[in-house]
């Protein structure tokens, strides 16, 4: 390994002569103590490294190691349910083997060395095989089978292969390439900054399902998707990617705690094990990866966590799963991103961010997608990637939203004023928008119910009406407004309150299934038709709106039951059919 | 023997730049000399092979280019720290400043710390009664939470931290207990009024104070925020003890920062400050929390005044994405006589969740507190209307809205300099206020609470 010498620190930047033939992107370990670094710059022989630890006590004459190697994740069974720092260490064996406080240079495997697993082979000898095949399975928790798959971009015939039980260091199988011989292990190595490739791209048509109402029916976002979730602090965001991550459909979970507050991160580690799956009955974690670099982490490592997230999402994506990235908040990585290039003295765009930050945005959020995965079985996958993004003030004409937002499809936007009046998930109808909507317009019909699309639209069209009709109403006064328009207020009302508002820390409020957003927002539009019908005929909005049925929409939405949302629509149907018959007899009765 | 060096070259704002050195490490701690035999301290904050840049703390007012000396110590900045350290005042360097004698320490400490280990943290969850009804009824604080309070210049934050302070409680406990007290450049009063607050109540025997006043060298601020939090990591998790962390005022320690940052002539960020205000602020409000099998906690309530009462001001701004949540203070509230003048819609306490409820305050809590977010809002916006178009424009319901945010902000926010408000209290005091309005409104409680509070 070559050796370099460092001539000046600055921070978590360090420079270091004598580095010819040093490659962008290579890994380093700089100083005595080994610290862990990344080559970002190269100027004649020096090579500008950032480092990804503290480097307070480094000092120049001091070596660096050049290991020739980008900064890469190891891939392989082990993955699930650790907590990894943004540099793939886990969390727990520090804890172990360093105490409470994170200290540096610490040295540990991303994946345990010792752990004995099952490999279950499903090609035999003989056969060829290209990247992307897969050789046999690991059943790495009860939840996921973990696929072992031929790394790229060997490619050959298997020569050897065999069942049994491995530690990720030993190798399972033996091809022929034109290379020659090659030993297959349990475990691979990606780097973190390069796409791991497919075969294919898919548009994505599926959707993501949540549970979280305003979410799935109003602005959904589908399976291989990108959605960005703004939200000025103390807007719930938070909140509402701990949902998603507990409730979303996707098999897997990669959560990157990006610059996130300690407490919050102890919150997910806490809460995550004690979750249960809501299909399987086991526990989330089992199915979960999460990538912890909170705010006091070192800021270099911050910017290399969304990465390592997305390397191993993707590898799981690979094997044909559905998998959701969470990264919270990209908002964060772009302010590392800033820090470090102002440190090299790089010529600041706007806000002083670097002037390549939305190229990077765009290329992180690209490798998100449906695909058909490598390998001759052409396997779907699926990546999601939820972005949330902090801007200062919550003004969204920061240059960190504005790049992010031309390339996601979906808007979550997350707003103060609603979270004040305590109205949860605090997402703002009006500004929000789902360009996945078309897409997904034949999924809706098939799997939900034919005229869902319609009552969706109808909703977004009554809470438009809305706000304009408050315009108004502000401006002249309700008086002025004609009945048909004050039933159209108390049904968006009734979208707002009844259907769009979830109390997360409600049992049966926290999820709601398809099948019940349906059901509850076809009890409050078809309350809206009969409304609207008994309007027609002469009934007067009081005795509409005070109808007994009323009280029972507004608690509908804890109601664990099929059968009584079914039989609120009967009500619905009986009360105004009663509250019709009365008005024959009154209008006789004259 | 430390090596000396006579190679200043520049002097720059607060910045030395030394030449011709050997062997420094960066943020290494640096002793000055000038030339009148006065001793001053420094920080490495950039080293290269020929030269390295030291920020001195004291200021470099009086320093030359020729006289002074410079050795580097070869260690950070750290604090020495024993039991014996309770009760005392030091200046913002960490030397004692009541006349009493130096620490002899148990055990020398890192100002810098290093940060909690993510698997360590243990979740905050034990209610701090702090006596004030805006804070508990709304915006709960938790052990191990760090929630700053956003004032203004002439807002009345230093009493409330020191109410704060006198009455924070946790509910059916007798534990150790301890404040630390960080003051970066506030006044001599400012200072003096909670050293008295302290002394007449008894508080400062289990209290450690870090002053930093505002005729002392701006430079020196950068450490005693962090001498504070070391010292509260000291009782907290090696004493066992509940520490309370007032930092007051951040404003000043940001503006600190800025100024070493132009002296370095680095890109600044938004207004001024340096790119790295985030990450910086970030490495000292962080080191509050509760660590697993530790019995002890921090609890950290950093103050800022906000220029202009401007709460996207950088400051503010990533302070509220750093902390959970934020308490603050109104203006027009104040004006209006209200004490405490907490403005309850913008605070926010994001750990209260599992602070709260049955058990641990009131079963009804987390229901009350949404229904008196919910109908503060609408008052409020009624409030908003009758000022355009007079109140005889607003309906029944919105009048009734309108009449509880008024009483809400005179009954319920409002309270006394020494009145210590149970938390019973203050939801009794809620649910009086929720009888204003009909109960078909209430959607954001139980129906079994509303059964059990509403009617009586």
């Amino acid at each position: 390994m070559k050796e370099g010498k460092i001539i000046r620190v600055s921070g978590p930047l360090v420079i270091a002569a004598n580095c010819t033939g040093a490659k962008m992107y290579d890994m380093a370990r700089v100083g005595s103590l080994g610290l862990i670094g990344e080559i970002i710059e190269l100027k004649e022989d020096l090579a500008y490294i950032q480092v990804y630890e503290d480097t307070t006590g480094i000092g120049p004459g001091e070596p660096v190691l050049l290991t020739d190697q980008p900064l890469s994740v190891e891939l392989g069974p082990g993955l699930l349910g650790t907590i990894y720092d943004g540099i793939q260490r886990p969390l727990d064996l520090i804890l172990a083997k360093e105490g409470n406080f994170v200290t540096r240079g610490i040295e540990v495997p991303a994946l345990d060395r010792n752990k004995i697993w099952e490999f279950e082979p499903l090609i035999s000898p003989g056969e060829e095989v290209g990247p992307g095949d897969v050789l046999g399975v690991v059943r790495e928790t009860p939840l996921i089978l973990h696929k072992i798959m031929v790394p790229f971009p060997f490619k050959g015939k298997v020569i050897e292969i065999k069942g049994g039980k491995f530690r990720i260091t030993e190798p399972v199988a033996t091809l022929l390439t034109k290379e020659g011989f090659q030993e297959i292990k349990l475990a691979q190595n990606w780097p973190i900054r390069k796409q791991r490739p497919v075969a294919n791209r898919l548009m994505p048509d599926e959707l993501l399902i949540t549970g979280q109402r305003v979410l799935d029916t109003l602005f959904p976002l589908a399976k291989g998707g990108t959605a960005c979730v703004p939200g000025p602090f103390g807007s719930g965001k938070t909140v509402v990617q701990h949902q998603l991550a507990k409730w979303s459909d996707a098999q897997i979970i990669v959560f990157v705690a990006c610059g996130e507050r300690g407490n919050e991160v102890a919150d997910l580690l806490l809460s995550f094990p004690e979750l249960k799956d809501p299909l399987s009955g086991r526990p989330l974690m089992e199915r979960t990866v999460i990538i912890a670099n909170t705010s006091n982490m070192p800021v270099a490592a911050r910017e290399a966590s969304i990465y390592t997230g997305m390397t191993i999402a993707e590898y799981f994506r690979d094997m044909g799963y559905s998998v959701a990235l969470m990264a919270d908040s990209t908002s964060r990585w772009a302010e590392a991103l800033r820090e470090i290039s102002g440190r090299m003295e790089e010529m600041p765009g706007e806000e002083g961010y670097p002037a390549y930050l939305a190229s990077r945005i765009a290329e992180f959020y690209e490798r998100a997608g449906k695909v058909i995965c490598l390998g001759s079985d052409r396997r779907e996958g699926a990546l999601s990637v939820i972005g949330a993004v902090s801007p200062p003030g919550g003004d969204l004409s920061d240059p960190v939203v504005q790049a992010t937002l031309k390339v996601v499809k979906v808007f979550w936007a997350l707003d103060d004023r609603l979270a004040n009046m305590r109205h949860f998930p605090a997402i703002n109808w009006l500004l929000s928008y789902s360009l996945y909507a078309e897409n997904l317009k034949s999924f809706y019909q098939s799997k939900v119910a034919e005229d869902f699309p319609d009552l969706r639209q109808e909703a977004l069209q009554l809470l438009e009406e809305e706000a304009e009709l408050l315009e108004i109403a502000r401006l002249v006064g309700i008086e002025s407004l004609s009945s048909r328009e004050r039933l159209v207020l108390d049904t968006a009302r009734s979208i707002r309150e009844d259907f769009l508002h979830q109390n997360a820390f409600h049992v049966e409020d926290t999820y709601s299934s398809m099948r019940k957003q349906y059901l509850m927002l076809r009890n409050i539009l078809h309350f809206h038709h009969l409304g609207l019908k008994a309007l027609e005929a002469g009934i007067d909005l009081e005795k509409i709106l005070g109808l007994p049925v009323k009280e029972r929409i507004t608690t509908m939405k804890y109601e664990p039951e099929e059968a009584i949302l079914l039989d609120i629509y009967l009500a619905i149907d009986n009360e105004f059919k009663n509250l019709q018959q009365q008005q024959q007899k009154e209008v006789l009765h004259v | 023997m430390y090596k000396e060096y006579l190679t200043v070259a520049n002097i720059v704002g607060p910045l030395l730049i030394v030449e011709k050195i050997e062997d420094v490490k960066y943020a290494e701690l640096v002793e000055i000399e000038a030339g009148d035999g006065q001793l001053r301290r420094g920080r490495v904050l950039d080293v290269s092979t020929e030269r390295a840049v030291v920020q001195v703390f004291e200021g470099t007012a009086g320093l030359d280019v020729e006289r002074t000396r410079v050795r580097f110590l070869g260690r950070s900045e750290r604090l020495g720290v024993s039991e014996d350290i309770i009760g005392r005042i030091f200046d913002g360097s960490g030397r004692p400043k009541d006349g009493g004698p130096a620490i002899i320490a148990e055990k020398w400490l890192d100002i810098n710390g290093s940060p909690i280990n993510p698997c360590a943290r243990d979740y905050p969850s034990e209610f701090i009664q702090t006596g004030f009804s805006a804070i508990d009824g709304m915006n709960p604080l938790v052990r191990g939470q760090k929630l700053p309070i956003f004032s203004g210049s002439g807002l009345p934050h230093a009493r409330i931290a020191a109410q704060i302070a006198r009455q924070a409680k946790v509910l059916g406990k007798e534990e150790k207990f301890a404040v630390v007290f960080g003051a970066m450049g506030i006044t001599f009063e400012e200072a003096n009024f909670f050293i008295e607050d302290f002394r007449r109540t008894g508080a400062l025997e289990r209290a450690v104070l870090f002053l930093n006043l505002a005729n002392e060298p701006p430079i020196e601020r950068i450490s005693t925020p962090r001498l504070a939090l070391t010292c509260a990591e000291y009782l907290a998790f090696d004493l066992d003890m509940h520490v309370l962390v007032i930092l007051m005022d951040m404003t000043f320690y940001a503006e600190a920062l800025r100024e070493i940052s132009a002296a370095r002539k680095e890109i600044p960020g938004r207004r001024g400050y340096p790119g790295y205000l985030y990450t910086d602020l970030a490495t000292m409000y962080e080191r509050a929390g509760r660590i697993k099998n530790k019995k002890g906690s921090i609890t950290l309530i950093p103050i800022l005044t906000m220029p202009e009462d401007d709460k996207t001001h950088p400051i503010a701004d990533l302070t509220g994405y750093i902390t959970e949540g934020q308490i603050i203070l109104s203006r027009e509230l104040h004006r209006r006589g209200i004490y405490p003048p907490i403005d309850v819609l913008p605070s926010l306490s994001r750990l209260k969740d599992k602070g709260i409820g049955k058990g641990k305050t009131r079963e009804d809590h987390a229901d009350v507190l949404n229904q008196l977010f919910a109908c503060y809002a609408r008052g409020k916006e009624a409030r908003e209307l009758a000022l355009i178009l007079g109140e005889a424009a607003l309906s029944d319901l919105d009048r009734l809205y309108l009449q509880f945010a008024d009483l809400f902000e005179s009954q319920f926010v409002r309270q006394g300099e020494f009145e210590d408000r149970s938390v019973e209290q203050t939801l009794d005091l809620g649910w009086q206020l929720l009888k204003l309005i009909p109960r078909r409104e209430l959607k954001r409680i139980r129906p079994e609470f509303l059964d059990k509070y509403y009617r009586t």
